[in-house]
């Protein structure tokens, strides 16, 4: 008896070792530094994690049926370039649309995602119908938003954006950003989706075994092409985030962010293989990430190497991660 | 020289639960092909896979030219001479003929201190050795670009390349046009003057009459007998084949069938190989039968009928309306539903629980104001059926892989009750799963007979499908052969004697 609750506490303790890890290095890194459990810095990490988590969510759904989506980052970059020059103020010198009132911003956040999840649409379309494998088919929509967006904004960076655009920021709902609150929004929204509708439980039986699942009679394609137009038009909504936070953007914006979020979703325990994955793992995996992040910083750690502790915690998440469904044999 | 070129003798082989070998021997004469029969699961396969090293055998031993061998992999039979040309070939079909043939034995030669592959002379040889098979095309092929045949004489070339003096054939004609049909036997013929023995595993009747020189005959993983094939006729080979006694393990049933529920009219696949122009009719409370031997096209044709493989023409009627299904919704909508052979390929989702499993087809008939799921409900219908079925589970939210084989069959037929087909079509129901799991799923379909809903039950197992069946159609080749609806007429021969009909 006693052995099998030793074993029961090891494989807690393995099974749950990036999240162990991540408290103690935190906890560590309050302790030993000034200023890192403050409110000011938590809500300055929670800032940074919502357009990640929103990123995360979508891409989650991607994942889960057992695609990718490399076409995220790229899509954020062209969201927040949409965002930018609806949102320019009128006074504005080197204003895109000389003379256009600025929009609503609530509107331009509804038009971001519609356009974003127009190309989803594509994509899916292609991934779908045509099964052409989801890495290619985003690889190659990547390319396509990328050229697009060079062409369309000529590669300046947008700037001079209205102040209620920049409020979306630096604004406050009781006392939190309200980045915080969209992400929060989009959260629950999200969890919706997962648990509460067929087409989260169409996506997790696609991604468990899409042979069965059309058997059963899911609709498999049109379930793929909702699941890409979906994330498409969360990362729109990411790239109107960041547009604000930052108060311009320019097409680089996003590079990169679409790995980010993978990684992030798998090391909360989103399968790459299908299948598995909740809500709750893209909130933890963006957590982890930005924690590191922010704890490495304050202990000092160059921003190069940085980089180098990030791949190995994705190495050793992953691993003790798939290490849990082997085991189960 | 021994008499036999290679004996087997006294060959055992387990699986968990079953055994699949008890004793079986096999003798082969230089210069002959021998013949290896036996019915589905009667451990033909098997047999050759513990001689060719995939399988490793229990007990048993192995004599070559009157000596004495052990073969513990395929690389250690083809070292002594035995090469074996699959059921389901295994080539490479992106590279070249050439390099399928030399695969993992490429020529090499020296360059410097560097081994590299000498092309020029795997390609001369490859030229040479199909030449030997009498098939001449070029070695710089992409192996894909060819035909079933044709692959299939690159294998034998491989076999014969390797100077092999025993090969196994297992059911080569399977997927193979007349003419290569009759391509395979001039090379057979050939082999035959050199000296080689062959294995040749076949349910055609007329092929075996016209290539085998002996026969030996399996049947439940124990050995009937080997006779010269002259000697042999087809009827006597079927009643040793089948030479069981049906025993009494299916449970009665009630009631009988009521009117016409589903009628397919000439339904043709779109592949030329596979079913066609299969008219059938399926009664109310009926469970009805479809028999023949593995690649008969069964699964193919309810595969078909449900919308999953592509249908060239034909027409089906349900309750006197003409159904138009090109997806499995709508089958579905139209009343039918289809549990698989293939439980963990397209029936199961494994990582997902049993209410997940259960709920996937039936999420459109639970929802509040049309979009939110009612999980009450939901875990209501799963709930009960777990009842009904007696699903052995802890609860409905445990994984459906850490049930038995037969557990998940109960659920996947849970799946399909709560979408209340009137048509349901079970693919091997029983396949893999323990007696008395077997035994619970037939009163399952009884008690679904006496409710009046009309079963289409494919099954390889002879017992089984006579047992179950009140009427039973035969196929072999994708054409129905024979329908048999008289009690008396239900005997393993007849049924045998139409699933060898080509």
């Amino acid at each position: 008896m006693e052995k099998i609750n030793q074993k029961k506490a090891i494989d807690f303790l393995i099974n749950n070792g990036v999240i162990i890890v991540m408290f103690i290095l935190v906890i560590y890194t309050g302790l030993t530094t000034d200023n890192f459990f403050t409110s000011n810095n938590l809500l300055n990490t929670l800032m940074n994690m919502s357009s990640r988590l929103v990123i995360a969510l979508g891409i989650a759904g991607c994942v889960i049926t057992a695609g990718c989506d490399l076409s995220a980052g790229r899509m954020i970059g062209f969201g927040g370039c949409i965002a930018g020059v609806l949102l320019q103020r009128i006074d504005y010198s080197n204003k895109f649309f000389p003379g256009m009132e600025p929009m609503n911003v609530f509107v331009v956040a509804l038009i971001v995602m519609a356009i974003c999840g127009l190309f989803g649409t594509v994509t899916g379309f292609f991934i779908a119908y045509l099964s052409v494998p989801p890495f290619i088919a985003t690889l190659a929509m990547m390319e396509i938003v990328y050229g697009i967006n060079l062409i369309f904004t000529n590669a300046t960076p947008l700037g001079g954006y209205v102040s209620e655009y920049t409020s979306v920021a630096s604004g406050k709902f009781l006392g939190i950003s309200y980045l915080i609150w969209i992400a929060v929004v989009v959260s629950a929204v999200t969890w919706f989706i997962f648990n509460m509708t067929r087409h989260g439980k169409y996506m997790y039986a696609i991604g468990g075994n899409p042979q069965a699942a059309e058997v059963a009679g899911v609709p498999v394609k049109l379930t793929l092409i909702i699941i890409y137009m979906k994330a498409a038009a969360m990362y729109g909504l990411a790239g109107f985030m960041l547009g604000a936070k930052a108060g311009g953007a320019s097409v680089a914006l996003g590079l990169g962010y679409e790995m980010e979020a993978i990684a992030a979703c798998t090391i909360g325990g989103v399968s790459v293989t299908g299948g598995r994955g909740k809500v709750s793992s893209a909130i933890i995996g963006v957590a982890v990430f930005e924690l590191l992040k922010v704890a490495l910083q304050y202990l000092g750690m160059d921003a190069n190497s940085q980089y180098i502790a990030i791949g190995v915690v994705i190495f050793v998440a992953i691993s003790l991660d798939i290490r849990k469904y082997i085991a189960k044999k | 020289m021994a008499e036999y070129k290679l004996e087997l003798k006294g060959i055992c082989k387990s699986f968990p639960g079953v055994k699949a070998l008890d004793h079986v021997q096999l003798s082969l004469r230089p210069g002959t092909v021998h013949a290896l029969m036996g019915e589905n699961g009667a451990g033909k396969s098997t047999l050759m896979k513990c001689l060719f090293g995939i399988y490793k055998m229990d007990e048993g031993e192995v004599y070559l030219d009157g000596e004495k061998i052990e073969i513990n992999n395929p690389d250690e039979a083809m070292a002594h001479g035995i090469a074996m040309v699959h059921q389901e070939l295994q080539p490479v079909p992106a590279r070249s003929v050439a390099e399928n043939l030399y695969l993992g034995r490429f020529p090499t030669k020296n360059f410097g201190p560097f081994k590299m592959i000498d092309h020029k002379k795997m390609y001369e040889e490859t030229a040479y050795w199909l030449k030997e098979v009498k098939m001449d095309f070029d070695p710089k092929a992409q192996l894909g670009t060819l035909s079933i045949g044709q692959m299939q004489s690159v294998e034998i070339a491989k076999a014969v390349s390797q100077q092999a003096r025993v090969v196994i054939f297992d059911e080569p004609t399977s997927s193979l046009s007349d003419n290569e049909v009759e391509a395979l036997f001039r090379i057979m013929n050939d082999l035959r003057d050199k000296g080689v023995a062959m294995v040749y595993i076949s349910h055609k009747m007329d092929e075996i009459k016209r290539i085998a020189d002996d026969i030996t005959i399996m049947r439940d993983g124990t050995y009937v007998g080997t006779w010269p094939a002259a000697e042999m006729s087809t009827d006597q080979i079927i009643a040793k084949m089948v030479g069981r006694e049906l025993t009494n393990v299916y449970p009665p049933r009630g009631n009988e069938p009521g009117e016409v529920v589903m009628e397919v009219k000439n339904l043709c696949s779109i592949h030329e190989k596979s079913f066609q122009d299969v008219s059938f009719t399926l009664r109310k409370g009926e469970i009805l039968g479809f028999g023949g031997l593995v690649g008969a096209q069964r699964t193919e044709l309810m595969e078909g009928l449900f919308g999953i493989r592509g249908v060239a023409s034909g027409e089906v009627w349900i309750h006197g309306k003409k159904a138009k299904i090109k997806h499995p919704i709508d089958a579905m909508n139209a009343g039918i539903g289809l549990i698989t052979e293939d439980r963990r390929g397209n029936g199961i989702f494994g990582c997902l629980s049993i209410k997940d499993n259960v709920g996937v087809s039936v999420y459109n008939k639970y929802l509040q104001a049309g979009v939110v799921l009612n999980h009450k409900k939901i875990n209501q219908v799963v709930d009960d059926s777990i009842q009904k079925l007696r699903i052995k589970t802890p609860s409905m939210k445990e994984h459906i892989s850490n049930l038995s084989g037969g557990n998940q069959q109960k659920v996947i037929v849970s799946r399909w009750l709560a979408n209340d087909p009137d048509v349901l079509i079970m693919d091997e129901p029983t396949r893999g799963i323990d007696v008395g799991a077997k035994h619970e799923i037939y009163e399952i379909m009884n008690e679904l007979a006496a409710q009046g809903k009309a079963i289409i039950m494919i099954s390889s197992e002879m017992s089984e499908l006579l047992g179950m069946s009140d009427r039973v159609y035969v196929m072999c080749n994708g054409k129905l052969t024979g329908e048999i609806d008289e009690a008396d007429k239900m005997t393993q021969a007849d049924v045998m004697a139409y699933a060898t009909q080509f």
